[in-house]
């Protein structure tokens, strides 16, 4: 009997916190929330200085990890234009707001292309470059991020996931930002982590 | 009489003011099948070898935008970005891009571009990129318009460079 009881009292608890989470005011992010996910755990690769850089080196910031290539004439500008935004809403705090650009096209995008090209937007912009396809490869695969080569006319261009991964202050990754979500969206969502992981 | 004949030569003067802020050169006007305006190229950086060029085009009469010129890169292809799903895929028109009669298409970030391919320098701020784009029209006659595009910051969305004060992006 004194069994039963205990049951039906965790059954009760068991619905009770599904109901105060339900009604929970605490807004939604604007963007998908992926905390607890399998992928994307951490990045160790050489930034445009040589340095080896990884996620833990972050830690107290609030990263946007972007992949992407220099030779893009639309979407990874337009991506790092709206980074700039995002950091200039969020105030003092976009000093701890740090972007990190992986490139997908280490063959044409050299450490100092890369480093300039960043620079246009802001110079505290991590710039990360794998040294060979296959540390790409693995990079890749490890934030299940898709990218390929395809032959234009003279040329060629990359296909690639344009998503902007965020991670909390704590290293741990907790937001996929659509290429289509506005700066201050971001930028909320930004202010979210800092004000729950200060 | 004479005042007459210098007004009417003032609004001349101002309509070529007009054009040339436009970046259009003589050959976009009046009875031109086409009409080229705010058209503009994303600088880039030393070791950077292509960029897009973006405008609006719009067309009096059916017209197709097949391909293009320029001092400033060897090769110049008409390109069509787009998201599928989250992934950005980038193509060459392999027909060009068809423009209807009285339509209007926008070249701009999210969508269509002429992009410019190997640059063999970096294109900068301020300079201006005379470009030349090759249409085809419905009898198959050939049209090269000569247009004149301004070089705006590589961080920036594009805005004129007189349009600033959004935080960042075109130079204030």
């Amino acid at each position: 009997m004194a069994r039963l009881f205990a049951a039906w009292r965790r059954i009760v608890w068991a619905i009770c916190a599904v109901v105060l989470a339900a009604c929970s005011d605490q807004p939604a992010f604007h963007a998908q929330e992926i905390t607890g996910a399998d992928f994307g755990r951490d990045f160790v690769l050489p930034d445009t200085e040589g340095r080896v850089r990884r996620l833990a080196d972050f830690r107290g910031e609030v990263v946007a990890l972007y992949f992407g290539f220099i030779q893009c004439p639309d979407v990874c500008p337009t991506a790092l234009a709206r980074a700039v935004e995002v950091k200039r809403l969020l105030g003092a705090q976009g000093e701890r707001f740090r972007v990190v650009f992986v490139t997908v096209d280490p063959e044409r995008d050299t450490p100092e292309v890369v480093r300039a090209y960043l620079n246009a937007f802001d110079p505290t912009f991590v710039g990360l470059i794998p040294p060979d396809a296959a540390t790409l490869e693995a990079t890749a695969k490890a934030f299940r991020v898709f990218y390929r080569k395809v032959p234009t006319g003279a040329s060629y261009t990359m296909d690639h996931t344009a998503t902007t991964f965020v991670y909390d202050p704590k290293g741990r990754l907790r937001l996929a930002v659509p290429h289509a979500m506005g700066a201050k969206e971001f930028a909320e969502d930004v202010a979210r982590l800092f004000a729950e992981a200060p | 009489m004479e005042r007459t004949l210098f007004a009417v030569r003032r609004n001349l003067l101002a309509w070529l003011v007009v054009g040339a802020v436009a970046g259009v050169s003589a050959t976009a006007h009046a009875h031109a099948p086409v009409t080229i305006t705010d058209p503009w190229v994303r600088a880039t950086v030393p070791g950077q070898k292509a960029t897009g060029a973006f405008m609006h085009i719009t067309a009096h009469e059916a017209v197709t935008l097949v391909g293009g010129k320029t001092p400033v890169a060897p090769v110049v292809e008409i390109h069509e970005m787009k998201m599928v799903g989250d992934r950005m895929q980038m193509r060459a028109l392999p027909n060009g891009l068809a423009i209807g009669a009285g339509q209007t298409v926008h070249l701009e970030p999210g969508g269509y571009h002429v992009m410019l391919i190997d640059l063999p320098k970096a294109v900068e701020v301020g300079q201006k990129v005379p470009l030349t784009l090759t249409f085809t029209t419905a009898n198959g006659q050939r049209l090269d318009v000569d247009i004149e595009a301004e070089v705006r910051p590589l961080g920036g969305m594009g805005r004129p460079m007189s349009h600033g004060g959004h935080g960042h992006g075109p130079q204030r």
